[in-house]
């Protein structure tokens, strides 16, 4: 906790006498070095630029990028635009729910996996396409993603 | 080093009559006219990552390590072909350079092989590019040739894929960075507003508002700070040409950047980018840092007494931060919640300050207007519409990929003779234009040209080009409903209408494409209030809302309802989905035959439906069967079908 709490301190450092419109890049140091913003570090953002912590906890809810729980071990991200869509991604989407038992942005117990479902990659011609930790899978039925996961399962045990 | 910036510079300015003869072999080296060694390009761009770039690169490192073959292996964006990823070209000294589709990791040998021997592969081969002095392969059909290129006119995205989106060199060599420095010199802030004025250059957005009108009203407002913002938010899904343009050609961005803050007095200006588009940022941040050192960006740009400073500021991800108000709240660190205009940003936009706010598509055009005059822009396209604009084409086509044609150009055009129609064996129904919030065209209005006014006679938007097509296995309930929820998500919540309309109206869509608890009682009686009301919810959300996403958030329902009211009838009235996408209205059979009576279906099935006697066939009970499908994932058997 009190490592956390250093890091917390060490990335405020590198943002000296900020105002508001660097409010979202702030944040997004967090989300990147943590995968996650945690409470403390909504709390002691708000400090630091004088804003109410509802205020930058408000903010950081309306937009997509920012998460509020640690990424799992596999972070696993599924587009879910048109063409995407299209191509059965809905359906790879609840196969992924069902098979890890979580759902949009969440983590599982065992932190070994978490899903985000983007709008659209902009990788439209190999739809339907899933990352895993930035390696891509694309053109994927429901039959390959329950063997990614299984792989990705055995791998982590 | 500072030799190399002063023959750039000189290379930007002169005519090439009066280069020198060791200046002229310089040159060509940069193009890439004469080569010292074979180059071989590959698609790292966001499209060519994701079906295998990566892999291949490292099979063509591997490939030339283990025969000590001396290349030059660079990175490049997209040419457009997007199905067809990842694209490899290669250019042998002396020779044309040709490309090849689908190279993943396990083809390379075999075509590196081949092309060394001067061989030309057998399969998979795109084109080869027109070269002036360059001996061309024989038997390989020039990409001008090809239907694809040959009916585009590929005026901003042409350098795509083919130059090197990191060589600063390459592209001022190209005949990049001239409007600039043009700019710079020779004209004063307002003969550019004009200029671009004369152009009749229009947004490429999707509003279509003048873009030389913009300039002059944040030019003719006095204030001590102007901005220039590039709107780079692309988060339409389907849409990803202004990606392209900036994994493909950052320095035509960034000079056509320059060419706009300069025209409205501005030295601040901000690229305001979706932060899913690493690739890209990482490539502009590499150009912006390259011009940085050459002086071409920076305090006092070559002596001009212009200054100018460009970041970066990466998008936290919001559909709605594409509204220039909403962009402008999230730049000054608010929530990107769209203000009721006027105020317009050209008058007062970020930090209360003259803001003008351009798209990547429309920045990325100035380069070439500024370049070869306005009446050569107006030379292309239409008299109310001139220059090209570039189309995303996705969903159910044969090739999907960026299509850049003249305005005026017909979609029948652009999906049919471009990119092939439908796929093999299905046949064309609709292309629903504009993303979420734009419209679904049908076949027989294929033939309108696609111009802002045109399309508006037909009550249709163009939005920001994406096109997803459909054929007859997709339905167009299913895909309006996907859209509704997906602007449902993205609205932010500032005014009612679009709020709950839109949640209102993801409602109406799901419980018509889906089947019902029960038939009888309350909730089929509010399903069909619903129906009836859908029509005037959608006028009351057109009229009341108060940006751009709630106001055109109907669109899909409107066009829909206006071209395919017999599908929405047949899923109202019959529960059935004509072209069985809809996964919840499906009816399952058990196929006799195929049935060995294992009985697991019956154990699994949540409603009961399922009867039998072991050893025999099931059947599924029609009126019981919720359509879940559970039975037809755990048939071990694949007795289990529906239709």
């Amino acid at each position: 906790m009190e490592k956390h709490a250093s890091r917390i301190e060490e990335i405020l450092h590198r943002f000296p006498q900020i105002k508001r419109n660097a409010l979202i890049p702030l944040l997004q140091a967090f989300q990147d070095e943590f995968g996650y913003i945690s409470e403390e570090a909504v709390a002691r953002i708000g400090s630091h630029l004088s804003l109410p912590t509802s205020k930058v906890y408000g903010l950081a809810t309306f937009y997509n990028q920012f998460t509020f729980t640690p990424r799992g071990m596999y972070h696993v991200v599924l587009c879910n635009g048109s063409s995407c869509h299209m191509a059965g991604a809905g359906e790879l989407l609840s196969e992924i729910c069902k098979l890890l038992d979580i759902n949009d942005g969440e983590t599982t117990r065992d932190g070994h996996f978490s899903l985000e479902v983007q709008s659209c990659i902009g990788a439209c011609g190999q739809s339907p396409v899933m990352s895993v930790n930035d390696t891509y899978y694309s053109g994927i039925g429901v039959k390959e993603v329950r063997e990614i996961i299984k792989q990705y399962r055995e791998d982590a045990e | 080093m500072q030799s190399e910036i002063d023959f750039l510079l000189r290379l930007a300015q002169v005519d090439s009559s009066e280069l020198t003869t060791e200046e002229e072999r310089k040159k060509n080296l940069l193009q890439r006219k004469h080569l010292q060694k074979a180059l071989v390009m590959v698609n790292s761009s966001t499209s060519g990552m994701v079906a295998g770039a990566g892999e291949t690169m490292e099979a063509i490192r591997q490939y030339v390590a283990e025969r000590s073959i001396d290349i030059e292996l660079t990175e490049t964006g997209s040419i457009g072909l997007s199905s067809e990823e990842p694209v490899v070209s290669v250019q042998l000294p002396g020779r044309t350079r040709i490309f090849f589709s689908k190279v993943r990791a396990e083809r390379v040998a075999s075509i590196l092989d081949d092309l060394f021997h001067q061989v030309v592969p057998g399969d998979g081969v795109i084109g080869q590019q027109r070269l002036d002095g360059l001996e061309g392969w024989a038997d390989v059909p020039f990409l001008d040739e090809i239907p694809f290129f040959a009916l585009q006119n590929r005026m901003v995205m042409g350098a795509c894929g083919i130059i090197d989106p990191f060589s600063l060199g390459e592209y001022i060599s190209k005949g990049g960075y001239s409007a600039f420095l043009k700019t710079i010199r020779s004209y004063t802030f307002s003969e550019v507003c004009k200029l671009v004025e004369e152009s009749g250059l229009r947004g490429r957005s999707g509003g279509g508002f003048p873009t030389g009108l913009k300039w002059k009203a944040a030019f003719q407002t006095p204030s001590d700070q102007k901005y220039l913002v590039c709107n780079a938010e692309e988060s339409d899904p389907g849409a990803f040409m202004d990606r392209n343009l900036m994994e493909g050609n950052p320095f035509q961005l960034l000079e056509g950047i320059s060419i706009a803050a300069y025209a409205i007095g501005s030295n601040r200006a901000y690229i305001y980018i979706r932060s899913e588009y690493k690739d890209a940022i990482r490539r502009i941040d590499h150009a912006i840092k390259e011009l940085r050192a050459f002086g071409l960006l920076g305090d006092n740009i070559l002596d001009s007494g212009y200054n100018l400073q460009i970041s970066l500021r990466k998008g936290p991800g919001a559909f709605v931060c594409g509204e220039e108000t909403a962009l402008i709240a999230s730049l000054e660190g608010k929530r990107g919640m769209p203000s009721s205009k006027p105020p317009y940003p050209s008058s007062s936009g970020y930090l209360g300050r003259p803001t003008v706010v351009n798209n990547v598509e429309t920045l990325s055009t100035l380069p070439a207007i500024v370049r070869n005059g306005p009446e050569w822009f107006r030379g292309i396209g239409t008299e109310g519409c001139p220059g090209t604009k570039i189309f995303s084409v996705s969903g159910r086509v044969a090739m999907a990929g960026l299509v850049e044609v003249p305005m005026g150009t017909t979609f029948d055009t652009i999906v049919n003779d471009i990119l092939g129609g439908a796929r093999k064996g299905r046949e064309l129904k609709a292309l629903h234009v504009g993303g979420p919030t734009g419209c679904m065209v049908p076949v027989d209005l294929m033939n309108v040209p696609v111009t802002f006014e045109s399309l508006k006679e037909k009550e249709l938007v163009m939005g920001s080009g994406g096109v997803l097509v459909m054929d007859d296995k997709t339905c167009v309930v299913n895909t309006v409903r996907y859209f509704m929820e997906y602007v449902d998500k993205q609205s932010c919540g500032k005014c009612i209408p679009c709020r709950e309309g839109t949640r209102r109206m993801a409602e109406i869509l799901g419980s018509i494409t889906r089947k019902p608890d029960d038939e009888e009682g309350h909730t089929t009686l509010e399903r069909f209030k619903g129906v009836m009301q859908l029509e005037s919810l959608a006028e009351v959300m057109k009229d009341t809302s108060l940006c751009g996403l709630g106001q055109n958030a109907p669109n899909p329902v409107m066009s829909t309802l206006k071209y395919f009211r017999d599908e929405y009838e047949e899923h109202i009235f019959n529960r059935k989905c004509p072209s069985n996408s809809c996964t919840e209205l499906r009816s399952w059979f058990i196929d006799v035959d195929m049935c060995t009576g294992c009985s697991i279906c019956a154990k699994r099935c949540p409603s009961d439906a399922i009867i039998g006697t072991s050893r025999h066939p099931y059947f599924i009970v029609q009126e019981k069967c919720i359509g879940c499908g559970i039975c037809y994932e755990v048939c071990k058997f694949s007795a289990v079908y529906y239709k």
